[in-house]
């Protein structure tokens, strides 16, 4: 094999390596808290308020929010564990050891978006096992649940390591997810039908792509969708190329790392 | 071969800040290189320059001919940096630093166990290898970082300061390292600002000040150079005064010392002699600081009149 192409790929190993040592390390703050929270969604949307609510498209409200809360918890780890772990390196300096090293910068941008989506799937596993203690989930369209969980971990795994190029401080990795992050996902349909918005907040919310990214899961798991599945792919598509692109020009003209 | 060519190298940060004004420098392999100036002259921009964590505004740099913008990864290959201050996450253990450092090289993990085994034993740190960093003692962590750039055997060793505030034990120790790693082949270039350090260890020395290399020789020509050498002179007995002597710059310190200005040419034996007619034994001579001391002072002061 190519001595560059062997070289390459141990390097890729060794912080893919050492990104899931890190967060199976600490698998009591990355994979118990998504079915905590999701086990609470579940009580207190799914069995209190869900019990009261009509059917969504023919299907029970308990059943309509697993794939948007899966959704949501496979966004959140794999944002976090890129922006964390990238951030944690610069602030201790310790990213130095990859930058001085002869590995060119996509294998940095490589590893830290595989740690990122295999966090991000491994959490959507864990979650969506949590969900079956509570409703039964049959998957109708396998091929649009695992692509839909591929992409979208591979997006937030970059939008987080883009944060933590940008960011200055453990404030700055934070405050895209709270003030961001978090009111798309939960506009982005995870609870709701947005069938249920009037026509023209309907048009707004079409352009989120988090709504973008869980209904097309939803339309994987349950076979129901509010949105044009192949516009969501499209758009989904966009944002991966768009982002990685961003993110390796920034590592490239060493934005954040160097100065 | 040259280890390093460096040529119009530029560095202007923001605000216009010009760290380095067009430098060149060449190392020929396996050179022990000193780069010396005071704060702020440019020394670490420069190193951060070669190990890429700064980027050069302009100019080229080569490392064993491999140009470090269009063969970055055969330049890369070829150093081994040891940086001023400690970056190292300190949760992480000695060895997985180690192997993880040697698996961004590409080195599988099986030979970078046996380079870290080999290296750690070397700089008595073996039985830290299971340590977590921020357990170690500062001495420690800098011996860590040695074994840090050495793990993908590099061709060049770059240490930026390496025995800053480390005991004078420890900092013999590793004097004694480096020397034998440069004659197993390993160019080296070190900035420190024990001057004694470069005089001791180096084979060529470099001096930058306010971005420019103001000198850039072997270390003896460099100390040859020297106009004056200052001494002092201990005395078996008490002078009150000192007696005038014929050609020799002295002044005495107190009862039992004197120093002397010895310009070029002067001998010892003449001074003495001197001494001597005039009843002054002398029991012990030392240099009043060390030779590539002055100077470094000397040459420093006169590049700042230049200036000024």
């Amino acid at each position: 094999m190519n001595p560059t192409i062997t070289k390459n790929g141990i390097a890729l190993y060794t912080i893919l390596r050492k990104e899931v040592v890190r967060f199976i390390r600490i698998w009591s703050q990355t994979l118990i808290p998504p079915a905590i929270t999701v086990t609470l969604y579940f009580i207190i949307f799914g069995k209190l308020i869900g019990s009261q609510l009509r059917d969504i498209q023919g299907i029970s409200y308990i059943q309509y929010i697993v794939p948007g809360l899966t959704m949501m918890s496979m966004i959140t780890n794999s944002y976090a564990n890129t922006s964390a772990s990238f951030f944690s390196a610069k602030f201790s300096k310790s990213i130095e050891e990859m930058l001085v090293s002869s590995m060119p910068n996509y294998i940095i941008l490589l590893g830290y978006l595989f740690g990122g989506m295999l966090r991000g799937l491994l959490v959507g596993i864990v979650v969506m096992l949590t969900s079956l203690f509570f409703v039964p989930i049959h998957i109708q369209h396998l091929e649009v649940f695992i692509s839909m969980a591929v992409l979208a971990s591979l997006i937030f795994s970059v939008a987080g390591l883009i944060n933590a190029i940008f960011a200055k401080s453990f404030d700055d990795i934070s405050f895209i997810p709270t003030f961001v992050l978090t009111p798309l996902t939960y506009l982005g349909g995870v609870f709701f039908s947005i069938t249920q918005l009037p026509v023209a907040w309907q048009k707004l919310a079409s352009l989120n792509p988090i709504l973008n990214i869980v209904d097309t899961f939803r339309y994987g798991i349950l076979g129901i969708s509010d949105v044009n599945i192949y516009h969501s792919y499209t758009m989904v598509c966009f944002l991966v190329v768009v982002l990685l692109i961003w993110c390796l020009v920034l590592l490239q003209k060493g934005v954040g790392l160097r100065s | 071969m040259t280890a390093l060519t460096v040529t119009n190298l530029t560095k202007i940060y923001p605000r216009n800040l010009i760290a380095l004004k067009g430098i060149n420098l060449t190392v020929s392999e396996g050179d022990f290189f000193a780069l010396l100036g005071p704060n702020g002259a440019g020394k670490s921009t420069t190193i951060g320059i070669l190990s890429s964590l700064i980027n050069k505004t302009s100019g080229t740099v080569s490392v064993f001919n491999f140009n470090i913008d269009t063969d970055f990864e055969k330049a890369k290959s070829c150093i081994g940096i040891v940086p001023q201050e400690m970056n190292f996450n300190p949760f992480e253990r000695v060895l997985d630093i180690l192997i993880n450092q040697a698996g961004y090289y590409g080195i599988p993990r099986k030979i970078a166990f046996f380079n870290a085994e080999h290296y750690l034993k070397k700089l008595h740190l073996w039985e830290k290898r299971h340590n977590r960093v921020m357990h170690l003692s500062g001495g420690m962590k800098r011996r860590l970082m040695i074994v840090r750039a050495l793990i993908n055997n590099p061709r060049l060793l770059i240490l930026d300061e390496p025995t800053a505030g480390v005991d004078i034990e420890l900092k013999h120790s590793l004097w004694q390292f480096l020397t034998e790693l440069n004659q197993q082949g390993v160019t080296i270039i070190l900035t420190t600002h024990y001057l004694e350090e470069a005089e001791f260890l180096c084979k060529n020395i470099a001096i930058i000040d306010h971005g420019t290399i103001i000198e850039n020789a072997p270390t003896k020509t460099l100390v040859n150079r020297l106009p004056i050498k200052t001494l002092i002179l201990e005395t078996s007995t008490s002078i009150q005064q000192l007696p005038k002597l014929d050609n020799f710059i002295c002044r005495l310190i107190d009862n039992t010392s004197i120093e002397v200005e010895l310009l070029k040419g002067q001998s010892l034996n003449d001074l003495f002699m001197v001494l001597n007619n005039h009843q002054i034994q002398i029991t012990n001579v030392q240099n009043k600081m060390n030779r590539l001391e002055e100077l470094f002072i000397r040459l420093i002061a006169e590049n700042k009149a230049k200036s000024a």
